[in-house]
């Protein structure tokens, strides 16, 4: 790393931590319902809000008719979604003509979109509308992402409050987050970015000249649509001169806040942030970077002021950092020692391939271990393309779960069950009694920590494992060998945790992954959602235990070095060999000269 | 089941919101205060006429331009149509020709040393609309040659055209390529 990339590194997370207070207080009490700066405007919207949804604010629910209601609105989401990408030619601005979806593309997308995913098998700016990035994308960038912050907000009143079943209105949670948080910092981070050069406007594609006209070869095709083959079997084409050509348009800025600030990642194009429309420049690279880790670390703080103790919001934020930095130190040095099979022909050794230019080295690396370390996965550059090693990270910190930051809400839930497990195994090794936050982790506990960290991995890996057995499956790697492997290992831990970036160069348009994936996307949401809310309704019932000398203090460096160990050990048992037969076999041949 | 009307209606309300008024709300701002960037930073010709975008990268291959970053665009590079990287991964033998290829177009234009990487690995985007410093100083002896022009006045340009880092330390030093060869067919047509 040289000085520049020291420096805008460092900077950064001074920004990042100098932000944490501010914005997890503001949320706290956005959460505990008391009045904010905004209260005055936005208190009437929401009373408007809830007279027509006809709810009542003061009714409080169990966590049973919380998860159900969770599931309607995020039910009414996918039907939505499903139904206007079926229709897509028919609804309204829509100045390209883009024809619908087929049904199996439109699952996968309704489903990826729904589960705050946003996986894509399709490519933005030939398939999808303006109305349905706009009316469809847009929306469950904002709901998805609420959704994720109101169950962590509903497991840290499951700490909090004592002896009730009642957790709170999953209609306020909904509407406060949209209306206090996610709405006003969009908009500000929206303009931000178009000042940067990222466009916001309506216009039809744009045709433009090229200063220096070029051409490529076009396979033919019958009028069945099959390639035609002269008599030796070779495909015939013809030279097609290229001397303009269409450049997309939309309403991208709007639509690339939310979509970092959500955690969501879907881009507008193809390229996602890589785009020079969507991240024009390094100003929008880091203010990009920065939404994406934002909400994930203040929640942090949410999470300490609401249990009355900020340092147990620190310590869980130290421990993602550390883990965080780490990658991002591997991941820079892989890529800045470059490829040596690619300097063995006369090239510098950095490596550059899927990366930009005005992002440099540092900034693209930057944004990779944010994009998979929350569960954000819009990407700046190529995944498919980072070296073995370096690669490695991205599909590292999507296998330990979406903790590190996380995606908004679900990392810190996702995080505070493996808190509970950290508790119980230490409980038991020293002789303590299993508590956590004043409440004593029971068999209730237990169990739906174990289902929030398995079940994401456990379907990574059979999904996988079909895979590999599944000819389809295998004919869409896009790369022989260990290579392979990696990009079906990244799917499945993608979908599953439902982070949504790619090793991309797998064909992801096909049944298989279109419907396995559905599925995993499915399970990798709402199985942990539901089990922690379940666990928060159990601990909600709880008394409270004032600490004794018995309780282990879960606000201080040891603790959070034996958390930072239990994520490791985790994550190394359950995916070690699978790693070592991709990106390790990988890495071993480049570095053999092969 | 007393959820499934707010279910729905909140749905309805969410999606006038947040797709409704927020991207109109933002577009209305966006325009009145950036103009320029918000319809995609055009370059325009003496007749107001759009004739390409400084954010986006086209392809250029002849001697007495400068060259791009390669483009794993299908169809052909730089396609914005189809925005892109080739996803190869390191250790592909395809991926591995196709560098050495590139390699080989440059030496055979008198490129000699080592070549900068970004000018032979295909952007992310497949549009990137810049090369590094070193990539651009490379081509200077080509460009002036094919131009019939000293390699000063062409360096001259170069210099002109080279962004440094944003506020002096983000991102990377970087050429606009299409700005820069828009003003070298303006300097000596």
């Amino acid at each position: 790393m040289n000085a520049y990339e020291w420096l805008q590194t460092i900077i950064f997370f001074v920004v990042l931590l100098a932000l944490v207070k501010p914005l997890g207080s503001f949320m706290a009490k956005v959460f505990q319902g008391e009045r904010t700066f905004l209260s005055p405007v936005l208190v009437p919207c929401e009373k408007v809000i809830y007279r027509i949804g006809g709810v009542k604010p003061e009714d409080e629910m169990g966590w049973k008719r919380y998860a159900g209601s969770m599931l309607l609105l995020n039910l009414m989401l996918f039907v939505g979604l499903f139904a206007m990408l079926m229709t897509q030619h028919l609804l309204p601005l829509n100045p390209q003509k883009v024809p619908s979806f087929t049904w199996q593309l439109a699952l996968n997308t309704a489903v990826s979109f729904t589960t705050n995913t946003n996986w894509q098998a399709y490519v933005g700016e030939q398939a999808a509308s303006y109305f349905t990035q706009m009316v469809g994308f847009a929306v469950h960038n904002f709901v998805s992402a609420a959704t994720g912050i109101m169950i962590a907000i509903t497991v840290i009143r499951g700490f909090v409050r004592r002896k009730t079943s009642l957790l709170g209105n999953f209609w306020v949670d909904m509407t406060r987050c949209t209306l206090y948080i996610l709405l006003p910092i969009s908009i500000i981070a929206a303009l931000l970015l178009v000042s940067q050069g990222a466009i916001q406007n309506f216009s039809a594609y744009k045709s433009v000249p090229l200063v220096q006209s070029t051409n490529y070869d076009k396979p033919k095709t019958d009028d069945k649509g099959a390639p035609l083959k002269d008599a030796k079997g070779n495909p015939v084409v013809e030279n097609v001169i290229v001397k303009e050509v269409s450049i997309p348009m939309g309403p991208v800025a709007s639509q690339e806040a939310i979509k970092e600030l959500g955690t969501n990642g879907g881009g507008f194009f193809n390229a996602n942030s890589a785009h020079p429309f969507e991240n024009p420049t390094p100003l929008s690279n880091f203010i990009e970077i920065l939404l994406i880790l934002l909400i994930p670390g203040a929640l942090t703080y949410t999470f300490g002021v609401m249990v009355g103790n900020s340092r147990q919001g620190w310590m869980l934020l130290g421990v993602m950092l550390f883990i965080l930095v780490s990658a991002f130190g591997v991941l820079q040095w892989a890529e800045s020692s470059g490829n040596p099979l690619v300097a063995k022909l006369g090239v510098q050794s950095i490596n550059m391939e899927g990366k930009e230019v005005r992002n440099g080295l540092a900034g693209s690396n930057l944004f990779t271990v944010a994009t998979t370390g929350t569960s954000c996965g819009a990407v700046n550059s190529m995944h498919d393309s980072l070296t073995p090693i370096g690669g490695m990270m991205p599909l590292s910190l999507i296998l330990l779960g979406e903790i590190i930051f996380g995606g908004v809400g679900s990392g810190l839930y996702t995080m505070l069950a493996f808190a509970i497990i950290a508790v119980f195994v230490s409980g038991l090794m020293i002789g303590r009694t299993p508590e956590y936050l004043g409440k004593k982790i029971e068999v209730k506990e237990m169990w739906m920590s174990i289902l929030v960290i398995l079940t994401a991995g456990v379907t990574v890996l059979i999904l996988s494992g079909i895979a590999m057995i599944t000819p389809q499956a295998v004919a869409s790697m896009a790369n022989p060998g260990a290579h392979g492997l990696s990009e079906v290992l990244y799917a499945f831990a993608s979908m599953s945790n439902n982070n949504g970036s790619a090793f991309a160069g797998l064909n992801a348009s096909v049944d298989f992954y279109t419907l396995l994936g559905s599925l995993a996307m499915t399970v990798g949401r709402y199985v942990p959602a539901i089990a922690v809310l379940a666990m928060a309704g159990s601990l909600a019932e709880k008394k409270y235990i004032p600490p004794s000398l018995g309780t282990l203090p879960t606000d201080k460096a040891p603790f959070a070095i034996w958390l930072t160990l239990v994520i490791l050990i985790v994550g190394a048992l359950t995916f070690f060999p699978a790693l070592a037969l991709g990106p390790i076999v990988e890495h071993l041949t480049m570095r053999g000269g092969h | 089941m007393k959820d499934i009307k707010p279910a729905i209606l909140l749905f309805v309300v969410f999606t006038v919101i947040c797709g409704g008024i927020y991207p109109a709300v933002v577009s209305g701002i966006a325009s009145a205060l950036f103009p320029k960037q918000a319809a995609g930073s055009f370059i325009t010709d003496k007749g107001g006429k759009e004739i390409g975008s400084t954010l986006i990268g086209q392809p250029f291959s002849d001697a007495k331009y400068f060259w791009p970053r390669p483009s794993a665009t299908s169809d052909f590079g730089n396609n914005p149509m189809a925005s892109g990287g080739s996803n190869a991964g390191p250790t592909n033998p395809a991926y591995l020709q196709t560098v050495g290829e590139r390699v080989k177009a440059l030496r055979d234009t008198g490129v000699t040393g080592q070549v900068p990487a970004d000018l032979v690995q295909a952007s992310a985007s497949g549009l990137d609309p810049h090369i590094s410093p070193e990539s651009t100083l490379l081509q200077v002896p080509r460009v002036a040659k094919a131009r019939g022009v000293s390699e000063a006045l062409v360096t001259m340009a170069v210099t002109h055209a080279t962004e440094t880092r944003q506020f002096g330390f983000l991102g990377a030093p970087r050429v606009n390529v299409l700005e820069l060869n828009l003003a070298l067919d303006r300097l000596v047509p």
